[in-house]
């Protein structure tokens, strides 16, 4: 095994460049219990904890958030996005959340992955890079499939985009346990009040983050009735259709974590109190 | 590979074999043990370190990537004889029993109260959540962090 | 100088919350845990295991393993040096798969080599070609006629009928019910670990994270074909217990290698080996019925018990039989007919865990009695407290409670304890579902449960239950010390201090130093079935009342105080004391009635908030009062039992080995689920002490009865909440949202021989 610890970004990618056998180590907590496990042993690892270029946040109107950006950075800092925030303080405990960064989780890719739902239902860009150049690939297009992504063997990720979406949003994660816990299903809600779109991301469902497009059209109808300038409060019975038209995009499997049948009744919870939730924010 | 480090204030060279974690390192070359390894995967806590003053799981650090960081061990807390408010806290609530996890307990609780100096229940049990004990139902561990907190900060 | 015995009682003796003395090492992370241990040349040990269920093993080819960089010694069963299997209570364990493997994780060679990669490695290479067998993993299935015999005298570990008065007695009110149990873990953060260094003599050293010394020399010796005295054992620091460390792991295959090696070998499982190495609860299948009076009294209680022990026996036997004698419950019951069965299967070998048999009986009958409450319209704890049994009642062994049985006591104290806030919280993280964020109080309800239990203290059924403790009162410079010598392993549990603290307030001698244990001195038994206070806290005391007499017969001939031990201690006084408890009986359906040695109990109540929408729960307080007889030191009590009780609160709510076709899904710490400090709420405890005449200083065990209790309490309280019938833990949400009750598949009658189940 042979590591390169990269100095900065251009060192990253000219390292990657010329090798097709790198991995890349961001925060470590996904790949380290890979190691650990005996289930992966790379030959060549490339660790870009200490490229300064990609922890940059910036804010104005439009959210860049450099992929090394920590958990623990979006819980003590405004990172433009509430549901993010929710989404970070579930992850794992504060350990966890000093390393592992926005640029892992969509490294990794995985449908149990909390910060994705929230970037499918931001309509996220995710911003690649190589020496061959910079690309920018939209959430929806990345993710195709459980740990797998579009990213390109020579390409870092680094940053993920989206237009600031306002407040009125928010995460949420059924697990049966009440900290440290790798969700059973997770559903996040945006409510982009200024451009008058609705976003529904949904987690551990399906073979990727899902986008329950049904759900959003009718919320959309709902706003556009009841107007989006102002908060809301749905009536039961369209909240619970809301959460039951989520419910319906999702592909759930049985797993050591949960039922297809829990997954789908708890989706439909979720959506039901996200949307009296999040309509109700102004 | 050899690697070097600041452990516990002090320069040091490691050999960190292929694929080891810091933890390992820690543990196998550097001597000192005091870390514990109780799950690899970063969901127990017991092997809780500080690395460039943030707080850690050590078996979730490739060891070769921790080259020119700073890492405080449990090994550092205590001056000689004199214990650490935080780990005389920990023996005084009785907070130990097999004590497998009071180490990486140390470091968590030394974390959070360097950051908020006197913590409400409720953040006491979110910060310390990623450290697990199998022994004492948790009950005396949030008294040490009390007392710890009283022996730090208002005396 | 004269160095006087302080007339005055001294510090730290018993009664105080004292500090332990390896308290300060564990703090600073200098404690040395069986798998903090090296010595020079240490190579290092690697376990290939059986990736199936049951299989007949038809080659095993080690060629490419031996050769392999670092590699020093591959042993399969062909190369064991003599007996190849070993067992706590039955020979039936193979230390290397022999022919066949009967569950995922059995171990069938064994490496060392110079690092733990290499010898990972080394596994890997072994080529192992297996014929795959049907495997059983249902415990009822198993016990048919029609099954194929897993071992060679078939699939029944233990059988164990319990009758009482008419057991086919009828009644006013009768409830009835089907429960299951899943397997739990004991988690012990510490996974297995042990150093093994040859000596020149040909023998070998062992140091170990074990539960009992000498009974793992017991199994250990005979595996290597050395005699009892060739093989030494030391305690290494345990990382916990919890049952988990009662059978043998990682020791036999420890010592192989150094002795084929010549080397010194550690081994140190990883948190998923572990998952495989080592014993399980039982999980288990209940069918009780209970009969009462319209006044509420007990009539009949009738149950099937099945719990499946897995590939091996490990202590099946005495589990089975906890299962059946406790299977009443704390309560007066004129008539009982309890049949229990172990059964072999190819899921993972169960034995010993906090609470032992009495865990899984105690979550069945404890449902009964609400349902019997419902039934009778009385009140839960009304019906508990008028049924509670007293002191010369009968257990339906029919074995008399005596020394001290303050069951009514204990219910009622336990459900006078002070409600928490009656207000529903409304920040998520104080809620069900946590940091997940689900509910600020959306769909949540409250609910209280109520429960009691009763086991066993020390070892029953006539086994030879002894410990040996050798207690040395000298002087140096500083003055008077006492050295405490015994086998009993320190597992957490704080034995260390209770021996220290009976030395102190019997001598009067404040430095007390606890020696580490090791098999130079006789067995102090295990650090089980909550007995080392009762057995090894007696020896100590013992043994230190025959320094005393030594004592005050030197002062009388010397014509001095006893208090001057300056001049009475130019030779030190040396005294190794065996102590017993008093017989108990054999069991046996006739004369089981004195099969143990004293009872202990405890009560529960829980208060849950749980959001019925989600199916998740956050369990906001548990009330617990307890019988301990006396609190030796009140502090390391408590501690027994909130840690205990986050025990109970796992099986509740969360813990459980997930098993398919006898695959564990969840060999890991994520998926593993472990209470954390979100999920543990606070404990009120009530410590009860009504001392038992033949304990030290009337101290019964404190460890295993808030285990007992804690789970039925809990899920009482969940019950209560939802209205759900809930009748297997670890309750999932999916039994909360949907409400299915969990069915067996398989119709007994309760109290009837599972063999004779016939399938729904």
């Amino acid at each position: 095994m042979s590591v390169h610890i990269a100095r900065n970004l251009d060192d990253a990618l000219e390292d990657l460049s010329g090798r097709a056998d790198a991995t890349i180590l961001a925060g470590g907590t996904d790949l380290l219990v890979e190691i650990n496990f005996g289930r992966q042993r790379p030959s060549h690892i490339i660790p870009i904890d200490r490229v300064e270029e990609l922890k940059d946040l910036s804010r104005n109107g439009h959210v860049r958030m450099g992929a090394l950006i920590t958990y623990t950075r979006m819980l003590e800092n405004d990172v433009g996005s509430p549901a993010l925030v929710e989404a970070a303080r579930t992850i794992g405990s504060p350990q966890i959340r000093n390393v592992a960064t926005i640029g892992g989780n969509l490294g990794t890719c995985s449908p149990a992955g909390d910060t994705l739902p929230v970037l499918a239902a931001l309509e996220a860009t995710v911003v690649l890079k190589s020496k061959r150049g910079e690309r920018r690939v939209a959430f929806a297009d990345f993710m195709t499939g459980p740990k797998k992504s579009v990213r390109r063997p020579d390409e870092v990720i680094v940053a993920a985009e989206w237009d600031d979406a306002g407040v009125a949003q928010t995460y949420m994660f059924a697990a049966t346990r009440n900290a440290m816990a790798i969700s059973i299903s997770g559903l996040a809600l945006v409510i982009d009040r200024a451009r008058r779109r609705v976003g529904v991301g949904l987690g551990s469902c399906g073979p990727t983050i899902i986008r329950a497009s049904e759900a959003e059209r009718f919320a959309t109808g709902l706003l556009d009735e009841a107007g989006w300038e102002k908060p809301h409060r749905p009536s039961d019975a369209a909240a619970k259709k809301f959460g039951e038209l989520a419910a319906a995009a999702a592909k759930p499997i049985d797993d050591v974590r949960g039922t297809v049948a829990y997954r789908r009744h708890v989706l439909a919870v979720m959506g039901t109190r996200a949307l009296a939730r999040v309509a109700a924010i102004p | 590979m050899r690697i070097k480090l600041t452990v516990n204030g002090e320069e040091r060279e490691a050999e960190a074999a292929d694929h080891e974690s810091l933890l390992t390192v820690l543990r196998e070359s550097l001597g000192l043990p005091g870390s514990k390894n109780a799950c690899e995967q970063g969901e127990c806590g017991s092997c809780s370190v500080l690395m460039d003053g943030d707080l850690v799981c050590a078996c979730l650090v490739l060891g070769a990537a921790a080259a020119g960081r700073s890492v405080e061990t449990v090994e550092s807390f205590s001056d000689g004889e004199t214990l650490h408010p935080v780990q005389r806290a920990f023996v005084d609530a009785g907070a130990v029993q097999c004590g497998f996890c009071t180490p990486g307990l140390v470091v968590a609780t030394y974390a959070l109260l360097k950051r908020n100096p006197e913590p409400s229940d409720k953040e006491v049990r979110e910060a310390l959540s990623g450290n697990i004990c199998r022994c004492t139902g948790y009950g005396k561990i949030l008294e040490a962090v009390e007392r710890a907190s009283a022996a730090m900060y208002r005396r | 100088m004269s160095t006087a015995l302080p007339r005055t009682k001294v510090r730290g003796g018993v009664g105080e919350s004292v500090e332990r003395p390896d308290g300060v090492p564990k703090v600073k992370g200098e404690f040395q845990y069986g798998s903090d241990l090296r010595r020079e040349g240490m190579l290092f040990g690697a376990t290939l295991r059986s990736p199936h269920p049951h299989a007949r093993i038809l080659s095993i080819d080690v060629a490419a393993a031996k050769k392999m960089s670092g590699v020093k010694s591959v042993i399969t069963s062909a190369e064991l040096p003599t007996r190849d299997l070993f067992g706590l209570m039955k020979l039936d364990q193979p230390v290397l798969a022999t022919g066949r493997v009967r569950y995922v994780g059995e171990p069938v060679a064994i490496v060392a080599a110079e690092t733990a990669e290499e010898a990972r490695l080394a596994t890997r290479a072994i080529a192992v070609r297996y014929e795959l067998l049907a495997p059983i993993t249902d415990p009822v299935a198993s016990l048919q006629p029609d099954a194929a015999s897993l071992h060679q005298k078939g699939n029944v570990i233990e059988d164990v009928l319990v009758e009482h008065g008419d057991p086919d007695a009828t009644a006013e009110v009768v409830v009835a019910g089907e429960y299951e149990l899943g397997m739990q873990d004991q988690a012990a953060l510490g996974p297995e670990a042990g150093l093994a260094i040859p000596r020149q003599d040909g023998g070998v050293e062992l140091h170990i994270a074990t539960q009992w010394l000498h009974e793992d020399l017991r199994q250990i010796a005979p595996c290597l074909g050395l005699p009892e005295s060739k093989v030494h054992l030391v305690l290494a620091g345990v990382g916990g217990a919890f049952g988990a460390r009662e059978d043998v792991t990682l020791q036999i295959h420890t010592c192989l290698l150094a002795l084929a090696t010549r080397r010194p070998v550690r081994m140190t499982y990883g948190r998923e080996e572990s998952f495989y190495g080592h014993v399980h609860r039982h999980p288990a299948k209940l069918w009780y019925m209970h009969g009462a009076k319209k006044n509420g009294d007990l009539v009949f209680v009738r149950a099937t018990v099945v719990l499946d022990g897995g590939a091996y026996a490990s202590s099946s036997p005495a589990v089975v039989a906890n299962a059946a004698c406790f299977g009443a419950g704390p309560y007066r019951v004129p008539n009982a007919r309890i049949h229990a069965v172990g059964a072999y299967t190819n899921n993972p070998p169960t034995g010993a865990m906090r609470g032992f048999g009495a865990v899984q009986s105690c979550f069945a009958y404890e449902a009964q009695m609400d349902k019997l409450a419902v039934a009778l319209g009385i009140d839960p704890v009304v019906l508990r407290e008028r049924n509670a049994l007293r002191n010369g009642d009968r257990i339906i062994t029919s074995q008399p409670v005596e020394g001290s049985a303050p069951v009514a006591d204990i219910v009622r104290r336990c459900a006078d304890i002070a409600m928490p806030d009656g207000d529903i919280p409304s920040d998520p993280i104080s809620l069900p579902g946590g940091l997940g964020n689900l509910t600020r109080g959306e769909g949540v309800r409250r609910g209280v449960g109520f429960a009691a239990g009763l086991k066993n203290v020390c070892y029953s059924h006539g086994f030879d239950d002894f410990s040996t403790a050798r207690v040395r009162l000298s002087r140096d410079t500083r003055g008077p010390i006492v050295h405490v010598h015994t086998a009993a392993a320190e597992v957490g549990q704080g034995i260390v201090s209770v021996c220290a603290q009976i030395a102190r307030t019997e001598l009067g001698v404040e430095r007390v130093e606890v020696d580490r244990p090791d098999t130079t001195i006789g067995s102090a038994g295990s650090s089980s079935a909550s007995r080392q206070t009762w057995m090894t806290g007696g020896a100590v005391l013992a043994a230190c009342r025959e320094v005393k007499a030594e004592l005050l017969a030197r002062a009388r001939k010397a014509g001095r105080s006893p208090d001057d031990l300056t001049a009475l201690l130019d030779e030190p006084i040396d005294r190794t004391v065996t102590h017993r408890h008093r017989d108990t009986e054999p069991r046996d359906p006739n004369t089981q009635n004195q099969g143990h040695v004293a009872f202990l109990f405890a009560a529960h109540r829980a208060v849950v908030d749980v959001d019925v929408d989600t199916g998740l729960v956050k369990v906001v307080q548990v009330a617990t009062a307890q019988d301990v007889g006396k609190a030796i030191n009140p502090v390391a009590v408590v501690g027994q039992i909130e840690g205990g009780i986050a025990q109970g609160l796992g099986l509740a709510v969360m813990e459980e080995v997930q098993l398919r076709d006898g695959h564990v899904r969840n060999a890991s710490f994520t998926d593993y689920l472990l209470p954390t400090t979100l999920d543990m709420p606070p404990v009120v405890a009530v410590l009860i002490e009504h001392p038992h005449p033949d304990a030290p200083y009337g101290a019964k065990g404190v460890g295993e009865p808030p285990t007992i209790s804690s789970t039925p309490a809990i899920v009482a309280a969940i019950r209560a909440a939802t209205g759900r019938e809930l009748n297997r833990v670890p309750v999932s949400p999916d039994d909360i949202v949907f409400g299915a009750p969990y069915r067996s598949g398989w119709r007994i009658a309760p109290g009837d021989d599972p063999r004779r189940a016939v399938r729904a």
